[in-house]
């Protein structure tokens, strides 16, 4: 009899798990039959939760045995973290799903940015070649210094990619991380002043909030670039848009926002800034390798073996207090 | 020696500024520009003009270096040489320099920078948020660039540096040349058509010569596909431009890169509502950096000749 696992899909994305809904069986608030529903709601013991469906106390008070959240994302800031630490729960997210995609895109946006691609393709587009000649130049991407907030599977990753673009890499990251060779800095503003595009890939916690603040990007300095895979509220955003209509950076290639789907407006008429719909992740190829982990993460849990992708929760520093 | 009496013809206008700014200081400057009937220039100036400082888009072809008597050196602030008369240059003993490997980087650049904009859609990303369509619904999928397979046509330094990159996002390699190279371990194809049918992005990456002209043709695009992604950082020339058109319109082939056209300035409207093509104003190597270098190999060569040393680089 295939295991029971509770669906819960309360975002705005319309995503299907096809692997997973052969194998398990599926209680989800919203289709199944009441009399299921309420039978099943008090002994299910694993949550899947569909990409930034909320869970949170009120959540987890729905369904009193649950031992586990498997989520479909990397990031996990809509899932209370500490209230799962509290209860026991075990969470687990995308692992290494979305790695490669991301870090692919990062150096997409880097570029993009850089070399005003997206800009001088709007250029082509618009007619303006044969009236106005030459597209403007940009800037060269070979040898830049690359500054990467947040030093984990990702940033590893765009590491390894931009290297062979010539580029020095330096980082920042909550502690200085053992295999890595590249120069640490103490504070993100300290990497900002000593590199000329600041990479943010690190995870949205109460401590990262704004952890990209008006100091941080003045570091950065007039030539500057900004490139965000991480989440929107890693940036000041406020602050970066006055920063970039003032030209005192020097550009952003920006994949995520803080109140998604809404972009500032002032953004769209500049040509040294690549505007991205979060898109960072988003391959069909790696919606299999997702699936493949959510189900690796849900065999192993109901076999009481160690799970895939978990979560440690307990090194995490803000849920200490 | 007075530098300020030699005349230069500068062909069209380049950026950045700087180039124009020192022959103007350094040399008697004439920008052929200037002069929409050319003869108002060439009739009173032919005898002064001893060097012609051209580039990728008006280089300097027989009708010019004939009615330059004493032109003694063509400096081309370019790699490309397409637009030289090289065999009148070397009939009338003119000497040719060119900026060579300054661009590498730069072309590389732009070569993975357009295969990640076709296969990850972000010109199309962009221009979906800048419509404001992102609040009616998410942008579609797009497609993977780690671990594809990656064929080179010509696996000179641009294409070597393609390459190089191209490794860092675990992609394996695969090249075809005139003759295979000895020191690579990436696989060779003897032919353009089996590298197109043996993978997923192909890059023209080789220089322009009667006999790459159209090397890119139907036989190749067929072969391609319909997942195919073809990434043209050449010459435009390089591609059956119609023949492309018409497989990205009807479905045919997956996806285009373009930095370069047949016609430029102008690009084929067709492709223009398209979302898995990406087009770019010849932008190569236009970087600030670079164009800054190539001026200063540019006016070396210049200073080079006319002090009587070994120019630094040459046309060989």
């Amino acid at each position: 009899m295939a295991s029971i696992v509770l669906y819960l899909n309360n975002s705005a994305k319309d995503i299907t798990f096809p692997l997973l809904e052969d194998r398990f069986q599926f209680l989800n608030p919203n289709t199944s039959s009441d009399s299921l529903f309420s039978s099943l709601a008090g002994t299910v013991r694993i949550l899947l939760c569909v990409a930034n469906s909320p869970v949170n106390s009120e959540t987890l008070d729905k369904y009193p045995s649950l031992e586990c959240v498997v989520g479909s994302t990397t990031g996990l800031n809509h899932i209370d973290l500490a209230e799962c630490r509290r209860r026991g729960i075990r969470v687990t997210n995308a692992g290494d799903a979305f790695a490669d995609d991301a870090a692919d895109y990062a150096v997409g946006l880097l570029i993009e940015t850089l070399r005003r691609i997206s800009a001088a393709d709007r250029f082509v587009r618009a007619g303006s070649w044969a009236v106005k000649g030459q597209f403007p130049l940009s800037y060269k991407v070979w040898g830049k210094r690359v500054g990467i907030a947040g030093m984990g599977s990702i940033g590893r990753r765009i590491s390894k990619r931009l290297q062979a673009f010539g580029c020095s890499i330096a980082y920042n990251s909550r502690k200085p991380k053992a295999n890595i060779s590249f120069p640490f800095y103490a504070s993100v503003q300290e990497l900002a002043s000593n590199v000329d595009i600041l990479v943010v890939c690190c995870a949205l916690t109460n401590e990262t909030r704004h952890i990209i603040n008006r100091d941080v990007m003045k570091a950065l300095g007039k030539e500057g670039i900004i490139v965000n895979i991480g989440r929107g509220s890693l940036i000041d955003e406020k602050e970066m848009v006055k920063l970039l209509v003032k030209g005192e950076i020097g550009g952003a290639g920006l994949d995520v926002f803080e109140n998604e789907p809404v972009v500032p407006r002032e953004l769209h008429a500049l040509d040294n800034v690549v505007l991205s719909p979060h898109r960072g992740g988003a391959v069909p190829e790696s919606l299999l390798r997702l699936q493949e982990i959510m189900i690796a993460n849900i065999e192993a849990f109901f076999a009481n073996k160690p799970l895939l992708s978990e979560i440690e929760l307990e090194s995490l520093s803000w849920i200490l207090s | 020696m007075d530098s300020n009496s030699i005349g230069v013809l500068m062909t069209c206008p380049m950026s950045p500024p700087y180039l124009e700014q020192e022959l103007d200081r350094r040399y008697r400057l004439l920008r052929f520009w200037k002069f929409p009937q050319k003869s108002e220039l060439l009739k009173p100036h032919s005898q002064e003009i001893r060097a012609v400082v051209g580039n990728a888009t008006i280089g300097a072809n027989a009708e010019l270096i004939d009615a330059l008597p004493k032109l003694e050196i063509v400096s081309s602030y370019s790699v490309g040489l397409d637009k030289i008369d090289l065999a009148k240059c070397k009939e009338r003993g003119i000497k040719v320099t060119y900026t060579p490997d300054l661009i590498t980087d730069d072309a590389a650049d732009l070569g993975i920078a357009l295969i990640l904009a076709v296969l990850r859609k972000i010109c199309g990303c962009d221009l979906f948020v800048r419509r404001g369509l992102w609040k009616n619904g998410d942008f579609q999928l797009t497609s993977k660039f780690t671990g594809k397979s990656v064929g080179i046509i010509g696996l000179g330094r641009i294409g070597t540096a393609i390459a190089k990159r191209a490794e860092a996002f675990d992609c394996p390699i695969s090249y075809y040349s005139r003759s295979e190279k000895a020191d690579t371990n990436y696989k060779y194809y003897p032919s353009v058509i089996d590298l197109a049918s043996n993978c997923q992005i192909l890059v023209v990456a080789c220089s322009l010569t009667p006999e790459t002209r159209h090397i890119i043709n139907r036989e190749v695009i067929d072969a391609l596909g319909p997942k195919g992604v073809l990434i043209n950082i050449g010459r435009g020339p390089h591609v059956d431009e119609a023949e492309l058109v018409s497989a990205l319109v009807e479905g045919r082939l997956g996806g285009a890169g373009l930095d370069v056209f047949e016609n430029e300035p102008e690009a084929p409207e067709e492709l223009f509502g398209l979302d898995n093509v990406v087009l770019l104003p010849h932008v190569g190597s236009g970087t600030i950096e670079t164009r800054t270098a190539m001026a200063d190999l540019v006016l070396g060569n210049l200073e080079a000749h006319f002090l009587n040393k070994p120019l630094l680089t040459p046309v060989v």
